[in-house]
């Protein structure tokens, strides 16, 4: 493996295990199956599939919360299902996720973005410098005494990207992290971590069902029933509109006028992203 | 608003007691508690009071707030004093039909009177200046030796401030749930005592499904951040005693002494 893989699985399969009042096993779920992917360092990656795919229980393998059925999962070279690496491996690659409200810990912002480098036994300096330079990347840095409870919900999310950076990983993974956000909230979110990953170089593992936020990634993959369906660039996979609606997933409202006009003739390219593009795909037509 | 809340009754306002460090405050509140149990005549009153009101004026704290807490205890307060009053066998002073109020009672009412009020103050002067995580910091060090006898007083303390963090949210919940069951119709408000008991089972089964639900969602949220319990954990705002809690100490030391001596010689 080189040293450039921050994150693979192989063959990664994982059951949920249905059990009736007695104990006795009712049926078998399998949320994931058979996974091989593989993320370099810096990248930043969408996870796409709507409810029920297997995203979620995806991503928490890559953080060490659930551990492979069948299969290996390695996090920066190393396993996770060894007990050894586990928290090595929670401390590289951080997690965000979706409910604001049930991942703060701290009744003071500051307290709950010491709150991982306070677990790592990092010293008191040290845990104060870090918790400045986390709040002040994300843009929090003037609300550190404040109680989480009088935020907004992209002020939250905020926080808790926060709380994740202080801890100094490599990788964050974000799991649905704007699904309960407004839109302004969703935009907060999507730019902090575009953020992180220009600017700190920390690789991003986005889990969504938006759209719209994953026209930014380096890389999207797209799950069914526990597969990795469709894999490639967002210009690539969005301009496969008609599988997308195979899988129940919409492309981005431009994407789909750009693909619509296609169809009744009009000469423009696949995979539209945004309404720059559209707009100048449509000066470049000329009028028959 | 129901996220207003605050939790306690914490007073913010900058105070030579706002400023000690909590775990002065725990030790000096719990000294007085049972110096007010220890002392049995006057002298040892007054050296109490002066020592409360001492605190009192250190604290900056309006009176009105540090009185307000005795509008919860009046009536334990009254039944106390009354029960002591009139059931206490001794050398009668008034007798008015089966009832008799003694010498002795009328000095044991009063005297249970004078040391609720002191306690209730007392106690009243450590919420109202120390903020509810505070309180948590400076129990979980106090009761660190515990650990010799296997008490979690790490678990403990930690289960405290995260309750202290989710009783607003669940506050705000149980508003939410109200007023969806509302607006299905759901009467919380009329009936008798036990129809209106009643009526809080759809308010209390979501609230609880959901209560569960969070605690499984911060469980993973802590484990994510690297938490693994008290082993190994450094401290963000360590407690650290200044100059002035050690004045506070001696301070207390020679109040418990005063207050022993005066038991022993009156």
């Amino acid at each position: 493996m080189s040293s450039e893989t921050m994150l693979r699985t192989e063959n990664l399969t994982f059951e949920y295990i249905r059990r009736d009042e007695e104990g006795n096993v009712e049926g078998i779920t399998t949320a994931v199956d058979g996974v091989d992917l593989e993320v370099k360092k810096g990248e930043f990656i969408s996870i796409l599939g709507h409810n029920g795919s297997g995203k979620s229980t995806l991503a928490k393998h890559f953080n060490a919360l659930l551990f492979p059925t069948e299969g290996t999962v390695f996090v920066d070279g190393m396993n996770t299902s060894d007990a050894s690496n586990l928290w090595s491996v929670r401390q590289e690659a951080g997690m965000v996720f979706q409910n604001p409200d049930n991942q703060i810990i701290g009744q003071v912002v500051e307290e709950d973005v010491g709150f991982g480098p306070e677990n790592m036994g990092v010293p008191t300096k040290e845990i104060w410098e870090r918790v400045e330079e986390s709040l002040k990347t994300v843009g929090m840095y003037e609300f550190r005494k404040s109680s989480p409870n009088h935020l907004s919900g992209g002020q939250k999310q905020r926080v808790s990207i926060a709380g994740v950076i202080a801890m100094h990983p490599k990788c964050i993974i974000f799991d649905e992290p704007t699904a309960m956000l407004d839109p302004n909230g969703r935009k907060e979110v999507i730019r902090a971590a575009r953020a992180l990953n220009d600017v700190e170089g920390i690789t991003i593992i986005l889990i969504t069902h938006y759209m719209e936020e994953v026209i930014y990634s380096d890389k999207v993959f797209v799950m069914d029933k526990g597969h990795v369906k469709m894999q490639g660039t967002p210009r690539e996979i969005f301009s496969q509109v008609d599988k997308l609606k195979d899988l129940r997933l919409g492309v981005p409202q431009v994407t789909l006028l750009a693909h619509e006009l296609r169809q009744r003739g009009l000469n423009i390219p696949e995979g539209i992203l945004d309404r720059k593009e559209l707009v100048a795909a449509l000066k470049g037509l000329k009028w028959q | 608003m129901l996220r207003d809340i605050t939790l306690g009754q914490y007073y913010q306002t900058d105070s030579a007691i706002h400023r000690l460090d909590p775990r002065v405050k725990i030790v000096a509140t719990l000294v007085y508690i049972v110096s007010l149990f220890v002392v049995d005549n006057f002298i040892g009153y007054l050296i109490a009071a002066a020592f409360l009101v001492l605190a009192i004026m250190k604290s900056n704290v309006p009176a009105k707030f540090i009185f307000k807490g005795m509008k919860a205890i009046y009536l334990l307060l009254l039944i106390t004093m009354l029960f002591n009053l009139f059931l206490t066998p001794g050398e009668p002073l008034v007798t008015f039909w089966k009832l008799k109020i003694t010498k002795e009672g009328l000095k044991i009412a009063v005297m249970m009177g004078v040391r609720l009020v002191f306690l209730i103050t007392g106690s009243s002067i450590m919420t109202l200046t120390t903020t509810p995580n505070q309180l948590t910091d400076g129990m979980e060090s106090l009761m660190n030796p515990l650990k010799v006898f296997h008490v979690p007083v790490h678990e403990i303390s930690m289960m405290m401030s995260i309750a202290l963090r989710f009783i607003p949210i669940l506050m705000e919940e149980t508003d939410k749930i109200m007023k969806a069951q509302m607006a299905r119709g759901a009467d919380f408000e009329s009936g008798s005592l036990i129809q209106r008991a009643k009526s809080l089972i759809p308010l209390l089964v979501p609230l609880f499904i959901s209560a569960f639900r969070r605690a499984g969602d911060l469980a993973m949220a802590m484990e994510a951040r690297c938490y693994r319990g008290g082993e190994g954990r450094t401290k963000m705002k360590p407690l650290a005693y200044k100059k002035w809690d050690i004045f506070a100490y001696i301070v207390i030391f020679v109040y418990l002494c005063a207050m022993i001596a005066v038991g022993i010689l009156f």
